[in-house]
């Protein structure tokens, strides 16, 4: 039986929820049984909940992100480890919970996720996350590797043939020159090759909104 | 040989290169050799390479004067008497923006096979090219006729959808308006959905009229998640702006959305400049769905 401290001081055992996970025995009491273990709050329901993401229960998996993304750090490791390579769909929950939480730890799982996933969807959610990656949870030198190597792969994104990740690829190139000053004249050079080259009026557009942002500040 | 048409919506993730072979123009084909391939003796390749030009959207006069021709392709039969090149030739017409094609397409119009007529109405209609509308309202002449289903056959008798959607683009500011409106109007209380979507996309481009486009929006909540995905193709293509945060807000994938608000933000960047607070609000929804 596990035992963890709640944030109220009070011993909460997490086994219970857990249990109550695996009995579950219809879509709708799984669902509530996981918001339950979310509700908890608990670290030690974390590879539990990371399991959730493979029960092929959307409504149930989106609850289970949302969990993970609270717990936040604590989650990274785990979800790393116990990414699921040939569950697909259990993959692109992991992928979400990744880019929720924003640690800079999952870098490389999300480049890849990024560059060529299967899905355009998670393609379009991991490109969006290289953006918003809490780089300060970095030592400083490995930060502005880590920001290069985004910036290098966002920018192979910008020029993909389909026209929601180029999308994507700007609102990151955006976030990441805001939270990256040297990068910054690279990504703005970019971004305005893109506002007047791009095929695709829509991109052009939102290239042309992070130039202005970027002006802003 | 396939019965199916291709969907007249183009649903980011889940359509577009799934029914045909191969995604990437590879070392496989050149141009030279799709032309030459569209008199094939071998029937599969012709099928083939007419499809490849228009994926590849090869433009240059020798493809489209090939395509052409192919648009009267007698050696490619179907069992039930289709014309599996043609309906490929008139696809792939609509991708290459040579408006010589018209009367080639308008002329097939009138071929037997149901999905040649669709394709050629669907084409017609992306080539921009309003002499086509007297023949496209010819379909519709008879009109609820038109759209009833054909016994054993998964299609209606003419193909309503294409040719509305043709209609809403091309009939605008033209002398036959009021003319598609009268035949656009009946298919409103069609007993398909999607065709009724398609007629209220025809009738709010042919009026401009708030009604129509809300009755898309109203589509948004119905039951049946292929008819929202069709109903936010149709705002999409109309870029109807008022639907904006219905169609963020739609029980749908983020693609569809993504697809269905970027119509509406390349209408509004048209009309006002990509900065505009529409342009810049619509975005943020966009951003909102990745």
């Amino acid at each position: 039986m596990t035992l963890s401290q709640p944030q109220n001081g009070h011993p909460t055992s997490v086994q219970p929820l857990i249990d109550a996970i695996d009995q579950a025995d219809s879509p709708d009491r799984l669902v509530a049984a996981v918001q339950a273990l979310v509700a908890a709050q608990q670290e030690a329901g974390i590879p539990t909940l990371i399991r959730a993401l493979g029960f092929n229960n959307p409504g149930a998996a989106a609850i289970a992100v949302r969990g993970l993304v609270q717990l936040g750090k604590a989650a990274v490791q785990p979800l790393l480890d116990l990414v699921d390579d040939y569950n697909y769909g259990a993959r692109a929950w992991t992928i979400r919970a990744l880019v929720g939480i924003g640690d800079p730890r999952a870098l490389e799982e999300l480049l890849a996720a990024a560059e060529a996933d299967f899905a355009p969807s998670v393609r379009r959610a991991a490109t969006k996350g290289l953006g918003d990656l809490h780089w300060d949870w970095l030592p400083e030198g490995d930060a502005a590797q880590a920001q290069e190597r985004v910036m290098t792969s966002l920018v192979k994104i910008s020029q993909d043939t389909d026209w929601s990740l180029r999308y994507a690829a700007i609102g990151a190139l955006e976030a990441l020159a805001l939270s990256a000053n040297p990068l910054r004249s690279t990504i703005e050079q970019q971004l305005q090759q893109i506002a007047h080259q791009d095929e695709d009026l829509a991109v052009q557009s939102r290239s042309q909104k992070a130039l202005q942002a970027l002006t802003a500040t | 040989m396939l019965e199916s048409s291709n969907d007249r919506n183009h649903p980011p993730e889940l359509n577009d290169n799934s029914s045909q072979p191969n995604e990437t123009p590879s070392a496989e084909l050149t141009t030279e050799q799709a032309i030459a391939n569209l008199t094939h003796p071998d029937l599969s390749l012709r099928y083939y390479a007419a499809w490849w030009l228009g994926k590849f959207r090869v433009k240059t006069p020798a493809a489209v004067d090939a395509l052409i021709a192919a648009l009267q392709d007698e050696s490619d039969r179907t069992e039930l008497g289709g014309y599996p090149l043609r309906r490929n030739a008139a696809r792939a017409l609509g991708k290459l923006d040579d408006r010589r094609a018209v009367p080639g397409l308008v002329e097939c119009l009138s071929c037997e096979d149901f999905y040649v007529r669709e394709s050629a109405a669907q084409s017609l209609g992306m080539l921009g090219d309003a002499s086509a509308v007297p023949a496209l309202l010819l379909l519709l002449q008879d009109g609820l006729e038109a759209g009833k289903p054909v016994l054993g056959r998964p299609h209606l008798a003419q193909p309503v959808e294409a040719v509305m959607e043709a209609l809403g683009s091309l009939a605008p500011g033209t002398q036959w308006q009021q003319q598609a409106i009268d035949r656009v109007q009946p298919f409103l209380n069609h007993s398909v959905g999607r065709v009724q979507y398609a007629a209220a996309r025809a009738m709010y481009q042919l009026t401009g009229e708030a009604q129509y486009g809300d009755r898309l929006v109203a589509a948004l909540s119905g039951s049946d998640i292929n008819l929202r995905r069709v109903a936010l193709s149709d705002l999409g293509a109309v870029g109807y702006l008022p639907a904006a945060e219905a169609i963020a807000g739609a029980a749908a994938e983020n693609s569809f959305k993504l697809f269905s608000l970027k119509g509406l933000l390349e209408r509004q960047v048209r009309l006002a400049g990509a900065l505009s607070p529409d342009a810049l609000k619509l975005m943020d929804l966009m951003d909102s769905l990745l």
